[in-house]
């Protein structure tokens, strides 16, 4: 089937793809989108109201609203991607090797998860997020490490029964390699169940990104990043509200159209699966 | 489901209180930033090398990692737990002050968010395919595409500025003041749970024994309330437990927004300041409690469950 016929049948999800595209193309081409510079600070335009100049207004050190949006697609978008792929793959990889492999990996792989998970996640990432010091790569970091467990576990069931399916007996028989047999037989049976549940992660996994730098222990100042945003339009809320409209509108426009996207990927792929 | 025995039960959870306790501690050792440094520089003076070495020492900060982390395993083990860098006093006592008000948040919004999520999953699930339904599952994605901080944001300008309802500048724990953030944390809580119901209340009206109460001539309401409800609801006592459990870690964001002097503000405030007693003693806290909170749900279910009780 090629990929028009594709398109076509499903829809739904080339309406989800087409608008997750737009987002991730709002992203590449921010510096053409943009009307001004996100950094460039007028301080006479200091919390400008929104007017034909500055469309969604200028914030206390007179930058442009719309244009800091606008790049901060950019910073959301790569910190979620980096995010999300960092756990999809660290996760499946630790899950498969505890499941092939069993015995002591087994034990302390999932002990560690055990105990990630006896655990309320966000504190966690806090503390990691804050000891390490506040930037984006430790905040990627603090909620990888509060959220691997999930996919390790899922991908450690799906292995202890694959493993019990006669093709990797003849596989481990005929003398194949543990990584051949891990890569070919292994890893292709439960890679569609671990997509979907990447896919339908991307939008929580951006709220917990803008949660972290909401608490400043994200993206810093100057970086345009919506959380931050907030959180500087937070001290302003009587006087500029413009300041917290726009970046939160921006958040739950990409959050909705990634979480439509990823349960119609979930509803191609794994049709049982319903959350 | 844990149907491991009591002892087992309680001696893994002393091994993950040790292993929590171990990675914050090996975290705060990690970090940059010298704790005396800092304390000192937070008089408005800057330090001389001689009383930077001074506190130092008096903090036991001059020793190697695991004498560190002994000395203060050895004191929480007694209940003590030091004393707060920024606060100055205990943090035990610390931790107990802001208990209080999150235990109170925590509380009013679990009531807000059953007393909403509830009647909308059953109704959904009653009315499936239908407007009703699909009103409640468009809401429930909404509910779970909004940032809790923006929820927050707004409802703090329309009530507290445009209306004026509430004090902006929060700080106070009286029963006015505790609507807002109560309505925040249910907001995003109700939009997850209304989902669980739907589903609890939609795989219990395909039991067989729905269709023997219908056969017996009951009436659909006496079927919904006195045989679906009660048994949908038993899978999402584990799930309000393992809410409680975070709720009470305090809820970071939302305290941070109506300045609500709880553990989660309190916590942002403790790593910011590089207060690493406190946040040891917090995280350990936290965790005691989420595990606690767990062991007694699975207790519960086996009371509330009969056919565990006798054992598979």
């Amino acid at each position: 089937m090629n990929v028009f016929q594709f398109l076509r049948s499903h829809k739904q999800f080339t309406l989800f793809l087409a608008l997750a595209l737009l987002v991730v193309g709002v992203a590449i081409f921010a510096p053409v989108l943009a009307p001004m510079d996100p950094l460039e600070a007028h301080m006479s335009d200091s919390l400008h109201a929104p007017d034909s100049r500055y469309l969604c207004g200028a914030d206390k050190l007179g930058r442009d609203v719309l244009s800091r949006v606008i790049y901060g697609t950019r910073t959301s978008l790569t910190m979620t991607l980096c995010l999300v792929a960092v756990i999809f793959v660290a996760g499946t990889m630790l899950g498969v090797l505890a499941g092939y492999f069993g015995g002591i990996v087994d034990g302390v792989i999932m002990r560690v998860a055990d105990m990630m998970i006896s655990f309320p996640g966000l504190v966690l990432a806090i503390a990691i997020a804050g000891l390490l010091g506040p930037n984006m790569v430790n905040a990627v970091i603090a909620i990888s490490a509060v959220s691997w467990t999930k996919y390790a576990r899922l991908a450690r069931s799906m292995v202890l029964k694959i493993k019990g399916n006669l093709y990797i007996e003849a596989a481990v028989v005929t003398g194949t390699r543990t990584l051949d047999i891990l890569t070919r037989y292994v890893v292709p049976n439960l890679i569609t169940t671990m997509v979907v549940t990447a896919a339908t992660d991307i939008g929580t996994m951006m709220l917990e990104i803008a949660g972290l730098s909401f608490l400043c222990f994200g993206a810093q100042a100057p970086t345009p990043e919506w959380g931050l945003m907030l959180n500087e339009g937070r001290t302003y809320l009587a006087k500029s509200p413009w300041l917290m409209v726009y970046p939160g509108i921006a958040i739950v426009i990409v959050v909705v159209v990634f979480n439509l996207l990823g349960d119609s990927i979930r509803d191609i792929l794994d049709p049982g699966q319903e959350a | 489901m844990n149907k491991k025995p009591m002892g087992s039960r309680l001696a893994q959870i002393l091994i993950v209180l040790f292993g929590i306790s171990f990675f914050t501690f090996g975290l705060t050792y990690l970090s940059p930033g010298d704790p005396a440094e800092i304390m000192l520089t937070e008089c408005g003076n800057v330090p001389t090398p001689e009383l930077l070495a001074q506190t130092r020492a008096e903090l036991g900060l001059d020793k190697p990692f695991l004498v560190q982390y002994g000395r203060w395993l050895k004191g929480a083990l007694t209940g003590d737990m030091g004393q707060s860098y920024s606060f100055k006093i205990p943090v035990v006592e610390k931790l107990a002050k802001c208990f209080w008000p999150t235990l109170e948040l925590a509380a009013a919004s679990l009531v807000i968010m059953l007393v909403v999520s509830v009647p909308l999953g059953v109704l959904s699930a009653v009315y499936q395919n239908k407007w009703i339904d699909y009103a409640v599952r468009g809401l429930t994605f909404l509910g779970v595409s909004i940032p809790s901080f923006w929820v927050g944001l707004i409802l703090l300008r329309v009530f507290g500025v445009n209306l004026r309802w509430v004090s902006v500048s929060g700080g106070s724990t009286d029963w006015r003041s505790l609507i807002l953030p109560a309505l925040t944390l249910a907001a995003s809580m109700s939009a997850k749970y209304t989902r669980q119901v739907r589903t609890a209340v939609l795989g219990e009206l395909r039991q067989d024994y729905v269709t023997g109460a219908r056969m017996r001539g009951l009436r659909e309401r006496q079927i919904l309330w006195f045989h679906v409800l009660p048994n949908a609801m038993l899978p999402l006592v584990t799930l309000l437990g393992l809410s409680l459990g975070s709720l009470l870690g305090g809820t970071a964001v939302v305290e941070i927004i109506y300045n609500w002097p709880g553990l989660g503000s309190m916590a942002v405030k403790a790593i910011s300041c590089r207060d690493y007693p406190l946040v040891q003693g917090y995280v350990l806290w936290v965790a005691l409690l989420y595990m606690g909170i767990n062991l007694l749900v699975d207790l519960s279910y086996k009371r509330l469950d009969p056919r565990l009780k006798e054992g598979l």
